[in-house]
């Protein structure tokens, strides 16, 4: 579904990212871990068409991602809060990404009530502008923004942080059963290794830009991720 | 610890945003306060003469101190509206060692110096010096202008204790017009009666102490109410506004274009300084008064066109100058998303013609000064609708200063760039250009009719300037992501 051919990222000499080859299958549920300035983002923002890649190519479901935007009809993403328009309400703002990927209001309607218990009451119906919610808040309209209009891709950049311990557990069950039927391709990084473990079939490593370890998640995986990271 | 303070306030305004600003910024609103300032000054000197040549058998000290209310109550309105308690940034004091007592003394004695407390003395400092060389008993001036500066800080403190509450601003305004009223019908003159009280100190300048007295209880009262109230839950908390939804699904007629009206419109009415620019275009609409009344304007017809621009182009000036950078706290979303980048921008084209209608049809009580006049409006509407939106649609891609729309309205000058002031020559010296040409060269009428007709072209050739300035922005998003990512 994604393949990641010779990225590279550098700012002046410094080298942010260098990966050879990833090939991500259709339905896989991919996990990126690292830590701070390990490329995580520049990743998945290179994957968005957002920034441009030094050297090499990525290809979403066959379309190269920065020559044609045809890959934007079937991937849904949520990197961070400058993916929330701040000044409108969470309705407005599924409204609006609803519009943007063929959902008319009815649509939106029924597929936001499906996360009436991941909202916790917290998101609809609060006459609060999105700027004015909470961090954890606004991770969750934006997470689920980010699933709307059936994507077949998701990327979703530290979906974990800032969530509150009920809605990190509901998060799971939510990502664990969007990628049941190995028709979503999903791309999250987490810092929090137990919880990616938990979602991933597959979780790969970088350290400053590069590929250090690419494990098929087993039940020896959590060992071996924090052996790594304890140094 | 007033040091640590001390060194605080000297970081914050060097590293504050102003700071970071361009040079020809700086440079401008440098001279927009030195402005300011100037008029004050020139204001404090010139009042005493100008009072002695319009009423000579008065004394100017009289007649002044006979306003002096005036000036505190509307002082008072002003700050009411204006002004505010610094308390937001205390917050990371309040977990570190610091004594409440001193936070609260920092933050009461910081506003002590704000602008709109050292503005006044701009007038009665030069006021009094005025005085002296006239020969007025310097120990009176001096008691005098003590007193107003003692008074000046108390409206300070007042301000803050009267400010969450909104039934004393009624009442002020109440009493600012019950003064005048009964003044004026001569019933009771209470400003009048005060301004005895402010002669008598310069008589007898001790009694300024009365002004000390005065500003300390205040101050006393300030410290007691916030001292208990430095809670994050109280003074130290940040205000939510309550969402107001409004149906806009009336915009739904305009197809595919329609979630980006929607959005824009939420934009606009939603953001502080946004709002301020859409009212601000209202206000544009009596630009032409000024022009159309002033002699000296009556021959200059390139300088009435000028104005008649202004007239219906407020909102497309002002709006249109930052796009897209109005969207830049989310426009890496936007550029995720599957649209069509014409779409956005068609959305923006819109609200600027709309509105440029809008002000043009308001435009029509203009007629009172004549078809001309009306003719030239009607020229340069079409202008800012044709030409206009499509070029600042186009320069608008060269963009690449944020903004931040949390940020206040009036005079933030956040987004400003080269881009600002290279557009305003072919906005505005260009029609001036050719309307002067044509009227100089070829003839009254054809003056007005080249302008529109360089506004219908444009409209003409819509699709054909939208493609092109589409493949611009799609050329230059990187750099705009880019910039627009970046803390400004």
């Amino acid at each position: 579904m994604i393949t990641i051919d010779n990225i590279s990222k550098k700012y002046g000499k410094a080298v942010v990212l260098n990966v050879e080859t990833i090939t991500i299958p259709k339905g896989q549920s991919f996990g990126l871990v690292g830590n701070n300035g390990a490329g995580k983002t520049t990743l998945f923002n290179i994957l968005l068409d957002l920034i441009r890649p030094t050297t090499g190519k990525i290809t979403n479901n066959n379309v190269e991602v920065n020559t044609s935007e045809d890959w934007k009809n079937f991937t849904g993403s949520f990197i961070d809060e400058s993916f929330l328009i701040g000044y409108l309400t969470p309705e407005e703002y599924f409204e609006f990404v609803g519009d943007l990927r063929g959902m008319n209001k009815a649509d939106v309607t029924a597929f936001i009530a499906k996360f009436d218990v991941f909202f916790n009451d917290e998101i609809i119906g609060k006459k609060k502008y999105l700027r004015d919610l909470s961090k954890g808040n606004q991770k969750k309209a934006g997470i689920v923004a980010a699933l709307m209009g059936a994507p077949q891709v998701v990327v979703l950049d530290e979906p974990f942080a800032n969530l509150d311990p009920t809605t990190q557990i509901r998060l799971k069950k939510i990502l664990k059963e969007l990628t049941d039927n190995k028709e979503i391709t999903l791309l999250v990084s987490s810092h929090d290794l137990s919880h990616v473990t938990e979602v991933c079939d597959r979780i790969v490593v970088l350290d400053k830009g590069i590929v250090v370890k690419d494990i098929e998640t087993s039940t020896a995986t959590l060992q071996e991720l924090e052996s790594y990271f304890s140094v | 610890m007033i040091s640590h303070f001390l060194k605080l306030e000297w970081k914050q305004f060097f590293r504050s945003a102003a700071f970071g600003k361009s040079i020809g910024i700086k440079i401008l609103m440098g001279f927009f306060g030195l402005y300011l300032i100037a008029m004050f000054l020139f204001m404090g000197i010139g009042a005493f003469y100008g009072l002695k040549k319009f009423f000579p058998e008065q004394d100017p000290l009289v007649v002044v101190n006979a306003f002096l209310l005036y000036a505190i109550i509307g002082d008072l309105i002003f700050r009411y509206l204006m002004q505010q308690l610094p308390v937001m940034h205390i917050q990371p004091f309040l977990t570190l060692p610091i004594h409440k007592n001193n936070i609260v003394h920092y933050v009461l004695l910081k506003s002590s110096f704000s602008f709109f407390n050292v503005m006044g003395l701009f007038f009665y400092i030069p006021f009094s010096l005025v005085l002296i060389k006239e020969g007025y008993a310097v120990p009176g001036v001096l008691g005098w202008c003590a007193l107003m500066m003692l008074l000046i800080q108390s409206v300070n403190f007042l301000n803050f204790l009267i400010n969450k509450n909104k039934t004393a601003f009624g009442v002020l305004f109440v009493l600012l017009i019950g003064f005048f009223l009964t003044q004026h019908y001569q019933l009771f003159d209470l400003p009048g009666t005060l301004g005895k009280g402010f002669d008598f100190v310069y008589r007898d300048p001790i009694y300024s102490l009365l002004g000390l007295v005065l500003l300390l209880v205040l101050y006393q009262l300030n410290f007691k109410q916030l001292r208990s109230l430095i809670y994050l839950d109280e003074a130290v908390s940040q205000k939510v506004k309550e969402a107001n939804t409004v149906d806009l699904s009336w915009t739904e007629k305009f197809g595919d274009v329609a979630p980006f009206i929607k959005n824009d419109i939420r934009l606009i009415w939603r953001n502080k300084r946004t709002k301020t620019v859409f009212l601000m275009s209202f206000l544009f609409l009596f630009y032409g008064l000024i022009f159309y009344t002033m002699d000296a304007y009556k021959d200059s017809l390139p300088m009435l066109m000028f104005a008649s621009l202004f007239v219906t182009g407020g909102f497309t000036l002002n709006y249109g100058q930052f796009i897209p950078a109005w969207d830049s706290a989310h426009y890496k979303m936007l550029m995720s998303q599957s649209f069509r980048y014409r779409k956005f921008l068609e959305s923006k084209w819109f609200l600027m013609v709309a509105m440029t209608t809008l002000l043009y049809i308001l435009s029509f009580p203009y007629l009172y000064f004549g078809t001309e006049i009306f003719l030239m409006i009607t020229a340069g509407a079409i202008f800012n609708i044709g030409f206009n939106s499509l070029f600042l649609l186009y320069a608008g891609s060269f963009n690449r200063k944020r903004i931040d729309l949390t940020k206040g309205g009036l005079g933030n000058t956040q987004g400003t760039g080269a881009t600002q002031f290279l557009i305003i020559i072919p906005l505005m010296l260009f029609p001036m250009l050719l309307f002067w040409v044509f009227d100089k060269f070829v003839g009254y009428n054809s003056g007005f009719v080249v302008v529109a007709a360089v506004g219908i072209t444009s409209l003409l050739l819509k699709n054909y300037a939208m493609n092109f300035i589409e493949k611009k922005y799609i050329k230059d998003k990187y750099a705009m992501i880019n910039a627009f990512g970046k803390e400004s």
